[in-house]
């Protein structure tokens, strides 16, 4: 419970400390930190317009887009508080929930018919495809280290105290970082800022979204990011008390949308043909992890 | 003589232009251009004279700084061999020149009309039954874009055929904004209204257009212009060219999502087009060019401001460029994409910048110089990739040597002097203008009849040329790079569709 609750007040401030951060980077006052929030506000209080060529699949997706990402947020532990929802085998649960919220989105647009819009969710479902492993090994690598399967039990048995599960830590939070940079559509994957159809990615693929529509599917990606930024916390809160990790919790995912900022305003962004090499890196990354793992747990010379 | 030579801005009389048999006007022009570098087609066109089309093809040739004028009567009726069979650089001059007056070419290969949706001389071929380029295969897609676009810009249709995310063709459409400015100068009389037109033949290149229409008039009015003209109009273009290259700057670095060029950039044009504001109260430089005329004084307090405009937009630029050139990330955008082959650029007879960042000489401030250019002695900037890191890198050249430029005219400010007056344009003349703007080579070309008006005026932007490197340059590149590519060129709809 305390995990969603925190997930919503985070995902209130992200996207906004991020868009003020670039902002402040260019010289620039930047909207409020709530604009966002105002935005999808504005949006959900407009009706949807639909195209004639699209099915009812089109209007389907965003609901499922959104609902995909609260079941996967209700898993999400707080370090000993476990979320709503906590089983064994919950991380499988979690990946493979969002993935059928990705799912309807892709199909969502490839529905739509635009030419724009299905080289988007090409683009888009490679590099899903290519986070995936990433995202397992890692999980898998930390259920092997723990001995449990499910997120808040993983979490809170983690014991950070070698040097080397320290790197393994700061291994971990740059994989999901990363990971929730390729979900979250920032860069150096994709740009939320462009105006440009082919260079697109996410935004492309809602193009022909509006009103409440869209006002969902803008609200599940702040929620997403909030959900990546908990998953991080939770690697290093363990089982300190409370009063400790919400303050951490908020220092964290603060700390992680000024990087997010920082990155947006002082590089540019990949080329489309880089991405690819760039998320299999996260994998091999994860692979360090779980030869990490190995050597912890002596399985491995 | 088989054609007829003259400088950048000489007045003849259309008498004294050679008239061929098409035939021998056919070997001339396309002997005159095959395998020399140093020429090229800067303006073919026609003109109707009773049932006839008389055909006018200039060539430049950039050694010897000279412009060779012949030309060919034919009529409608006759089955005429296209140039573009023998060289591409003809291509749109006859596209046009058939869309205009329907003159049937034998073996054209590609009469795609330039501006309208229609072929104006039959009904039957229009843009719904249009065969644009495609291929039949299972594994390669159509991404057609525009012509409208999420961005503002102007209009256009671009068509990709695809392979997954690499362009193997690319057809560009335009045609969008077609506003009939070449018949528009022959029906307005007013002097002011016809330099009002010619400000607004295309929207950056304000002072290019109306620097080319201003010294047509007066070439054809036989005015010699005052140091203090050609002093505001060097100026203004040198001007021009840092506002649109900083500005273009910005842009490339908003598409490859670089926020921190696209902000700085975007700030240091700002107070080059502020001080255009001073200086003749239009941020574009609208109002400022007119024929025989110093409409806004350039005064000694104006040369302090440029002065201090100059001395704190130069650090901030070179910095920033220092900071782009050593980005890796924006350096792997730019580098090796969108290449145009010194072979490409050559046979499409592309000029300017575009030109020149293929390894071809050509620019009009050192091949044709007007006003101040003779005395700058300009010397050019060559890049040899053709790739959009040359692009960008040859802005970067050309708004420091433009600022040397500035620096050295300001510093020797003309005497302000009584203007003699504006005469009518002479009777039956043909006068040529070449300017460099900051896109490339603009032409106007103008013939007065017999009682001096004008009877017929021809506009060529160097957007007319480049969109088709454009074209060339995005193959085998990936479609997402295109945008990228499109504004390394930066060519204009308006200027191309007049």
């Amino acid at each position: 419970m305390l995990s969603l609750l925190l997930i919503f007040m985070a995902a209130l401030f992200f996207t906004g400390i991020i868009v003020r951060t670039k902002s402040l980077a260019s010289g620039r006052k930047g909207p409020g930190i709530l604009q966002p929030i105002w935005d999808v506000f504005r949006l959900f209080r407009k009706g949807a317009v639909y195209s004639e060529t699209t099915s009812f699949i089109f209007q389907l997706a965003p609901t499922v887009y959104f609902s995909s990402v609260l079941m996967a947020m209700l898993v999400v532990p707080f370090g000993r508080s476990h979320g709503i929802l906590s089983f064994n085998g919950d991380f499988i649960f979690f990946a493979y929930v969002l993935a059928l919220g990705k799912f309807f989105s892709i199909i969502a647009a490839l529905d739509t018919g635009s030419s724009f819009e299905g080289m988007g969710a090409s683009r888009e479902s490679l590099y899903s495809m290519f986070a995936e492993p990433a995202f397992f090994i890692l999980m898998g690598s930390l259920a092997l280290l723990s001995g449990h399967t499910s997120f808040q039990e993983i979490f809170s048995s983690l014991h950070i105290g070698s040097q080397i599960s320290y790197a393994m830590a700061a291994l971990a939070t740059f994989v999901l970082l990363m990971i929730s940079m390729i979900e979250g559509s920032r860069m150096p994957i994709d740009d939320p800022k462009t105006h440009l159809e082919l260079t697109m990615i996410h935004e492309v693929m809602i193009l022909d979204n509006s009103g409440f529509d869209l006002g969902l599917i803008l609200t599940a990606g702040y929620l997403k990011f909030a959900i990546y930024g908990a998953l991080i916390v939770n690697l290093f809160i363990g089982v300190i008390p409370f009063q400790y990790a919400i303050p951490s919790f908020f220092a964290i995912q603060f700390l992680m949308a000024v990087a997010i900022g920082l990155i947006e305003s002082f590089m540019a962004r990949f080329r489309m043909s880089h991405n690819p090499q760039f998320i299999v890196v996260l994998t091999s990354v994860s692979l360090l992890i779980f030869f990490g793992v190995l050597l912890i747990l002596q399985k491995f010379i | 003589m088989q054609f007829l030579s003259i400088k950048n801005n000489q007045p003849v009389p259309v008498s004294s232009i050679p008239e061929l048999k098409y035939p021998e006007f056919f070997t001339l022009n396309t002997g005159l251009v095959a395998e020399k570098p140093e020429r090229h087609c800067v303006s073919y066109y026609g003109y109707p004279v009773q049932d006839q089309i008389i055909l006018i093809c200039c060539i430049a040739d950039d050694s010897e700084q000279m412009i060779h004028i012949s030309s060919c009567t034919v009529k409608l009726s006759d089955q005429l061999p296209s140039f573009t069979t023998k060289l591409f650089c003809f291509e749109k001059f006859e596209r046009e020149i058939h869309e205009n007056f329907g003159l049937k070419y034998t073996d054209h290969p590609w009469l795609k009309p330039v501006r309208y949706a229609f072929d104006r001389f039959d009904s039957t071929r229009n843009i719904s039954n249009y065969p644009f380029y495609s291929i039949d295969s299972e594994e390669l897609h159509e991404v057609g874009v525009g012509p409208i676009h999420a961005g503002v810009i102007e209009p256009g249709h671009f068509r990709f055929i695809c392979n997954g995310e690499q362009i193997l063709h690319l057809e560009i459409q335009l045609g969008y904004q077609h506003r009939g400015i070449e018949k528009l100068f022959l029906k307005k009389k007013e002097l002011s209204q016809l330099s009002t037109l010619a400000e607004n033949i295309a929207g950056d290149t304000v002072v290019g257009h109306t620097t080319a229409f201003a010294q047509i008039w007066e070439s054809l009015c036989r005015y010699e212009t005052s140091r203090e003209i050609d002093f505001s109009r060097t100026v203004a273009l040198e001007l021009e060219r840092i506002a649109i290259h900083t500005g273009d700057l910005s842009a490339l670095c908003t598409d490859i999502a670089y926020q921190l060029g696209s902000s700085v950039f975007g700030r240091l044009r700002t107070p080059i087009v502020n001080f255009m504001q001073e200086w003749c109260g239009n941020r574009l430089s609208k109002g400022l060019i007119r024929p025989g005329q110093v409409r806004f004084p350039f005064t000694p307090a104006l040369v302090d401001r440029l002065n201090q405009v100059l001395n704190s937009f130069e650090p901030d630029f070179l910095e920033m460029n220092k900071q782009l050139f050593m980005l890796p990330s924006a350096l792997s955008r730019f580098e090796r994409t969108g290449v145009v082959s010194f072979e490409d650029a050559l046979s499409i007879g592309a000029v300017g910048m575009a030109a020149r960042t293929s390894g071809v000489h050509r620019d009009i401030r050192s091949s044709h110089p007007h006003s101040l250019y003779p005395e700058l002695r300009h010397a050019v900037n060559v890049k040899r990739h053709g790739d959009v890191y040359s692009r960008v890198q040859i802005r970067k050249n050309e708004v420091i040597q433009s600022i040397g430029y500035l620096r050295k005219l300001i510093a020797d400010l003309p005497e302000a002097s009584e203007l003699s007056e504006l005469s009518v344009p002479g009777e039956n003349l043909f006068t040529l203008t070449l300017v460099e703007g900051w896109r490339g080579e603009i032409c106007h070309t103008a013939i007065t009849g017999p009682k001096g008006e004008l009877i017929h005026y021809k506009i060529k932007d160097p957007s007319f040329h480049n969109w088709l490197a454009l074209a060339l340059s995005v193959r085998n590149n990936e479609i997402s790079d295109f945008p990228v590519c499109n504004k390394s060129f930066n060519l204009s709809y308006a200027g191309h569709d007049l």
